[in-house]
C-alpha cells in the first residue's frame, strides 16, 4: 500500500537544522489502521504531513500502490487529511464542506449531492446538512471532517491527533465510531495520538516513534507486552528496569541472572548476542508480591491506592525501586504494612529484555 | 524534487510582488534617486536645470555666497528655517506626549467593552483630511475667531491677540493633526500592560507618582519612543500646516523646498534640501530603530 | 474613609481631566467648522442663521464639480490598483516562510510611510516633469500612479493582518482536497480574506481623497482635486462654501473609517453567507 524507505526531512540549514525525520522506513498495508504515536516532536506529524504532500522530504522515496508520489503536489494525491483542530471552511456550510473534494474534483453535481448523503448518514449529520459549521459542537464539526475527508473515497486517510480536542467522554465514543467508519469503509487509516491508550486500543499496529525515528512497530499487545526498547516501554504505560545479566539466549528466550543471583528466562529479540550486562523490563501488573525468599528481596517504601487496583512501590535490594501492581478485591484485607520485607517475583517468560 | 518546488515558490512569490514593487518603484523610490542626481546640477533660468554638475545648490543650504564681493557667510535665512522646523517639531512632539501620554492611560484603564469606543474618537480624526483639520484650528484662533472671541466677551483682552501667522499657531497646528500618532502606540503598549504589576509596586510601598515613573512608564516606553517618532517625523516635513497657520511669514522646512520649485526657481538647491530633511528624518528612524532593538534585547 | 472605600490601582491623578480635555480639543475645531457651513451669513465666524445655501453654492460651482469628479476618479483607480497590488504582495510575504530579500521589499512597501511626504512630492514633480517633456503626456495618470504608490502600504496593512490571522490548515485541507492552487485561492483564501480587501481599499480610496502634498505638486495646470481646489482658496477671503465642501469629505471620511472599523473588528467573516 504506502512504501516508505530511507525518508528523511530536514528543517533549516546549518546550525539551526533540525532533522524532523531520520531514515524512517515503513509499510502500511492495505484496510489497515495504522497509528504513529509518540510524544510531541518525535517527528510523527511530520511523517503524516509528508505522506498528504504538505512537507517535502529531504530524501527518500515513497510510494502508494506502487507508484511514486513525492513528485505530485497534494491536490494530486489519493489521500485525505482530517485535521487537528479540523479545518472546516468557515465560509460553507457543512453540506458544502463535505461535497467539496468532490466539487474539486469535478465530479457531477448528482453524484456530490448523492455521495454528501450519504456521507451526512456515516457520520450521522444529515439533520445539520445546512448548518454553519461555527454552529454545531465540537465533536459534530469533527465528525464533519471526518465525512469531508472520506467523501472522495480516498485510498488513505490522515487523521493528525483528531481527538484530542474532545473531552474524555465524546473521545472515547469518536474511538469506537473511527474503529466503526474504517471498517465499513475499508479504507486505510493513518492516525497519529500521542496518547498511548488510543494508540492501544483502536490500532491493527502500531509504529512508536522518537526523535524522528520508528523504534518499534507491531500490533498493540507485542508492543505492550514486548517493548523493544527502554524508549518504548518507558513511554507506553508503566515499567520496571532490572539490571540483570544475560546467561544463554536460545531463540527468543533469554536465560537471565538477576542482582539477586537467582536466573529466571526472559524474553529477547531474536538474533542477540548472548552475554553482557541487559535491562530487563517488567510491567507492574505482570510481577508478584510475595513474602521475603522469592525472586528479589526488598522493603515495601509505599502503599498507594488506585480504586480499581493498589500500587507496592518495593525498595529492593541493591537500591533499585521496583513498583507491583495488584488489583483490588471486595472486602480484601491488606496483608502488608510499610516498612515489611517483602519479596518480588514474576514468571519465566514475562520479563523482556531490552536492546541497547 | 524539493529544490524544484522551492524554485517554483521563489519565481511565484517575485511575481506577485512585482506589480507593487513597480508601481513603488516607479512612483515613490525611483525618482527619489533622480532627486539627489539634481541636486548636483545647475539651476535653469525659469526653473528645471541645466545638465552641467555643480555642488553650489549643497553649498547654498547652509552658506551664501555675497552678490557683489563673492564672500561667503552662513545662510542665516536657512538656518533660522532650519532651526525653526526642529524647534517646533520638538515642542510638538512634547506636547503631543504630554496631552497623548494621560490619554492613553486614561483610555487603556477603561472597561474591555468602551475602550474600542475611545480609540475610534482618536483613530477618525486621524484619518480625516489634514488639510480640513488644519483649516478648521485656522478658523477658532483667527482674530475674529471663537478664542479670540471669547477671550474678549469674558473681559480677558480689549482687542483680538494675533494667534494665526505665528510659530504658535504652527505648533498647535501640528500637535492638533499629529496627536492620534502619539496616542495609537502609547495605547497598544499600556494595553499590554499587567497591572498585577502595578499592584505588586503598591504593595511594596510606591506612591501613585512613584509607581507611573518606575513602573509604568519603563513598560510602555517603547510606545512612548514610537509615538515620539510618529510625531517628530511628519512635523520636521510638515508643508501644509505651516503653509495654512503661518501664512507664509513663519516657514518651515517643507515650505523652504516649496519655494525652490516656486519663486525660488532653484531646481537642485530645493532637491539638496529635499535631501537634507530625508537625511534628518532616516537618523530619526535608525535612531529609533537601534532603541527599540535594544528594548527588544533588555526585555528578552 | 468615605471618599474612597477601595484603592484603585489604575487612578492616576489628573490624567481623566487632560484626556477629556483632548478629546474636546480634538473634536471642537471640527465641530465648529461643519456648524459654521450651515451658516446663513458670508463671515464663517459670525453666526446669521441656519441655511444651505452654502452647500448650494458649492454644487453649482464648477470648479468644485470638476474637482470632485477628478477627485473621486483619481481615488477609485488608485485605490484598485493599490488593494490589487497589496493584495499580491500580501500573499507573497506571508504565505511563505522569511526569504531573500525580504526585509528590502518590507521596506519598499512602508517606504510611503516612512520619508516626507514633501520629499516624495518634490521627486515626483521632477520625475514626471522630465518624463512629460519627453512625451507631451499630460493627462491624469501622473496622478493615479503617484496615488497608488503611496496608498501601497494602507491597504497591504489590513490585508497581510487578516492573513496572517488566516489559518493555514484552511489552505491545506482545500489542496488535500484536491484543489488546484487557484481554486484554493478563489474558494478558500479569497472568501476568506474579503474583509481585510474591502478594508484595504476603504483606506486607499480615504488617503487617496485626503491627499494634499503630492498632488500639489504632481497635478498639471487645471488638474485640481478637492484638497488642492481648497488649499487654493484658503488664500482668498473664505466663506463657508470651503466649510461646506469640508463637512461633506469629513462625512464621506469618518463613515468609511467607521465601516473600515467594523469590517476589522468583526473579524470572521459572516458564517454561511458566501455561497
Amino acid at each position: 500500500m504506502i512504501e516508505i524507505q530511507n525518508l528523511t526531512k530536514t528543517f533549516g540549514t546549518g546550525a539551526e537544522a533540525f532533522t524532523a525525520l531520520s531514515e524512517v522506513s515503513v509499510t502500511i498495508r492495505q484496510n489497515e489502521f495504522f497509528t504513529l504515536l509518540g510524544p510531541s516532536g518525535c517527528g510523527k506529524t511530520t511523517l503524516l504531513r509528508t505522506i498528504a504532500g504538505f512537507v517535502d522530504p529531504t530524501s527518500g522515496t515513497m510510494t502508494l500502490d506502487g507508484a511514486d508520489v513525492l513528485a505530485s503536489p497534494p491536490y494530486v494525491r489519493p489521500v485525505n487529511t482530517v485535521f487537528q483542530n479540523y479545518a472546516l471552511f468557515p465560509h460553507m456550510t457543512v453540506a458544502e464542506n463535505i461535497g467539496f473534494g468532490l466539487e474539486m474534483q469535478d465530479r457531477p453535481k448528482a453524484e456530490i449531492k448523492q455521495t454528501v448523503g450519504e456521507m451526512l448518514e456515516l457520520v450521522q449529520m444529515t439533520p445539520l446538512a445546512n448548518r454553519a459549521t461555527s454552529e454545531i459542537s465540537g465533536g459534530q464539526q469533527q465528525r464533519v471532517a471526518l465525512a469531508r475527508a472520506l467523501a472522495p473515497r480516498p485510498k488513505v486517510l490522515l487523521l493528525d491527533e483528531p481527538l484530542s480536542a474532545l473531552d474524555f467522554k465524546l473521545r472515547k465514543e469518536m474511538q469506537i465510531e473511527l474503529k466503526r467508519l474504517q471498517s465499513e469503509t475499508g479504507i486505510t487509516f493513518v492516525f497519529v495520538t500521542h496518547d498511548q491508550e488510543e494508540a492501544l486500543t483502536m490500532s491493527d499496529r502500531i509504529a512508536v516513534m522518537n526523535e524522528g525515528q520508528i523504534l518499534q512497530i507491531g500490533g498493540p499487545k507485542e508492543i505492550y507486552d514486548h517493548p523493544a526498547e527502554r524508549f518504548v516501554a518507558d513511554f507506553i504505560g508503566e515499567t520496571n528496569f532490572l539490571e540483570a545479566e544475560l546467561v544463554s539466549v536460545d531463540g527468543e528466550v533469554a536465560e537471565t541472572r538477576l542482582p539477586s543471583g537467582k536466573t529466571i528466562s526472559t524474553r529477547a529479540a531474536s538474533g542477540r548476542a548472548g552475554a553482557g550486562k541487559v535491562t530487563v523490563a517488567v510491567r507492574p501488573e505482570h510481577a508478584l508480591l510475595e513474602p521475603p525468599g522469592a525472586l528479589i528481596d526488598g522493603k515495601l517504601e509505599n502503599i498507594v491506592y488506585f480504586g480499581t487496583d493498589t500500587h507496592y512501590h518495593v525498595m529492593l535490594d541493591g537500591g533499585a525501586r521496583f513498583v507491583v501492581r495488584r488489583q483490588n478485591q471486595p472486602d480484601a484485607v491488606e496483608a502488608y504494612t510499610i516498612g515489611d520485607a517483602v519479596g518480588v517475583s514474576f514468571n519465566p517468560g514475562v520479563g523482556q529484555v531490552l536492546r541497547d | 524534487m524539493a529544490e524544484t518546488r522551492e524554485i517554483s515558490a521563489a519565481r511565484r512569490r517575485w511575481m506577485l510582488l512585482a506589480p507593487a514593487l513597480a508601481i513603488l518603484v516607479f512612483a515613490a523610490s525611483g525618482p527619489l534617486l533622480i532627486v539627489i542626481m539634481y541636486s548636483f546640477l545647475t539651476p535653469g533660468d525659469y526653473g528645471g536645470v541645466i545638465w552641467s554638475f555643480s555642488t553650489d545648490a549643497w553649498f547654498n543650504v547652509v552658506a551664501e555666497r555675497d552678490f557683489f564681493d563673492e564672500t561667503l557667510s552662513f545662510s542665516d535665512a536657512h538656518w533660522s528655517i532650519f532651526w525653526r522646523s526642529v524647534k517646533l517639531s520638538l515642542m510638538t512632539t512634547a506636547v503631543a506626549f504630554l496631552v497623548g501620554f494621560p490619554t492613553a492611560y486614561f483610555i487603556a484603564t477603561r472597561p474591555k467593552a468602551t475602550r474600542d469606543i475611545w480609540m475610534l474618537l482618536i483613530i477618525i480624526p486621524f484619518w480625516t483630511n489634514l488639510l480640513i483639520r488644519t483649516f478648521a484650528v485656522m478658523e477658532i484662533i483667527r482674530n475674529e475667531g471663537v478664542v479670540n472671541s471669547v477671550m474678549i466677551g469674558l473681559g480677558i483682552i480689549d482687542e483680538p491677540i494675533q494667534l494665526l501667522f505665528t510659530e504658535f499657531a504652527i505648533t498647535l497646528g501640528m500637535f492638533y493633526v499629529y496627536l492620534p500618532l502619539m496616542v495609537l502606540p502609547i495605547y497598544a503598549s499600556m494595553e499590554r500592560l499587567d497591572f498585577s504589576l502595578v499592584e505588586a509596586a503598591y504593595d511594596l510601598y510606591a506612591s501613585r507618582w512613584r509607581v507611573l515613573k518606575r513602573v509604568i512608564f519603563p513598560l510602555v516606553k517603547p510606545g512612548v519612543i514610537a509615538g515620539s517618532i510618529l510625531v517628530f517625523v511628519p512635523s520636521l516635513g510638515a508643508y501644509v500646516t505651516p503653509r495654512v497657520l503661518g501664512g507664509g511669514k513663519q516657514l518651515m522646512l517643507g515650505n523652504l523646498i516649496e519655494l525652490q520649485f516656486g519663486q525660488g526657481r532653484n531646481w537642485p538647491l530645493g532637491a539638496a534640501l529635499s535631501i537634507t530633511l530625508l537625511a534628518i528624518v532616516m537618523i530619526a528612524l535608525m535612531v529609533y530603530v537601534r532603541s527599540a532593538g535594544r528594548e527588544e534585547v533588555s526585555h528578552g | 474613609m468615605a471618599r474612597s472605600r477601595s484603592f484603585d490601582v489604575r487612578r492616576q491623578a489628573g490624567f481623566p481631566a487632560v484626556a477629556i480635555t483632548c478629546f474636546i480639543l480634538l473634536y471642537l475645531p471640527i465641530i465648529l467648522l461643519v456648524v459654521y457651513s450651515f451658516n446663513a451669513g458670508k463671515s464663517i465666524a459670525i453666526w446669521e442663521g441656519f441655511s444651505l445655501q452654502w452647500y448650494v453654492s458649492a454644487w453649482e460651482n464648477e470648479k468644485v464639480q470638476d474637482a470632485t469628479i477628478r477627485s473621486l476618479i483619481i481615488a477609485t483607480c488608485a485605490s484598485v490598483i493599490a488593494t490589487s497590488a497589496a493584495v499580491m504582495a500580501a500573499l507573497a510575504t506571508t504565505r511563505s516562510p522569511k526569504f531573500k530579500g525580504y526585509s528590502v521589499v518590507f521596506a519598499m512597501i512602508n517606504q510611503p510611510l516612512m520619508i516626507p511626504e514633501i520629499v516624495t512630492a518634490v521627486a515626483l514633480l521632477i520625475f514626471f516633469a522630465m518624463i512629460k517633456v519627453a512625451t507631451g503626456y499630460t493627462g491624469l495618470w501622473y496622478l493615479i500612479l503617484a496615488h497608488s504608490a503611496f496608498c501601497i502600504p494602507f491597504a497591504y496593512m489590513p490585508i497581510r493582518a487578516r492573513l496572517q490571522g488566516m489559518d493555514l490548515n484552511l489552505e491545506q485541507a482545500g489542496a488535500d482536497l484536491y484543489g488546484t492552487p487557484w481554486r484554493v485561492f478563489r474558494r478558500i483564501t479569497l472568501p476568506q480574506l474579503w474583509p481585510g480587501v474591502l478594508a484595504g481599499a476603504m483606506l486607499a480610496f480615504v488617503i487617496s481623497l485626503d491627499d494634499v502634498v503630492i498632488t500639489e505638486f504632481v497635478k498639471s495646470a487645471g488638474q485640481d482635486t478637492l484638497p488642492t481646489y481648497m488649499l487654493g482658496q484658503l488664500r482668498r477671503v473664505i466663506t463657508p462654501e470651503v466649510n461646506a465642501i469640508s463637512t461633506v469629505l469629513l462625512a464621506i471620511s469618518v463613515a468609511l473609517v467607521i465601516a473600515f472599523y467594523l469590517l476589522t473588528k468583526s473579524g470572521k467573516p459572516k458564517q454561511g453567507d458566501v455561497q
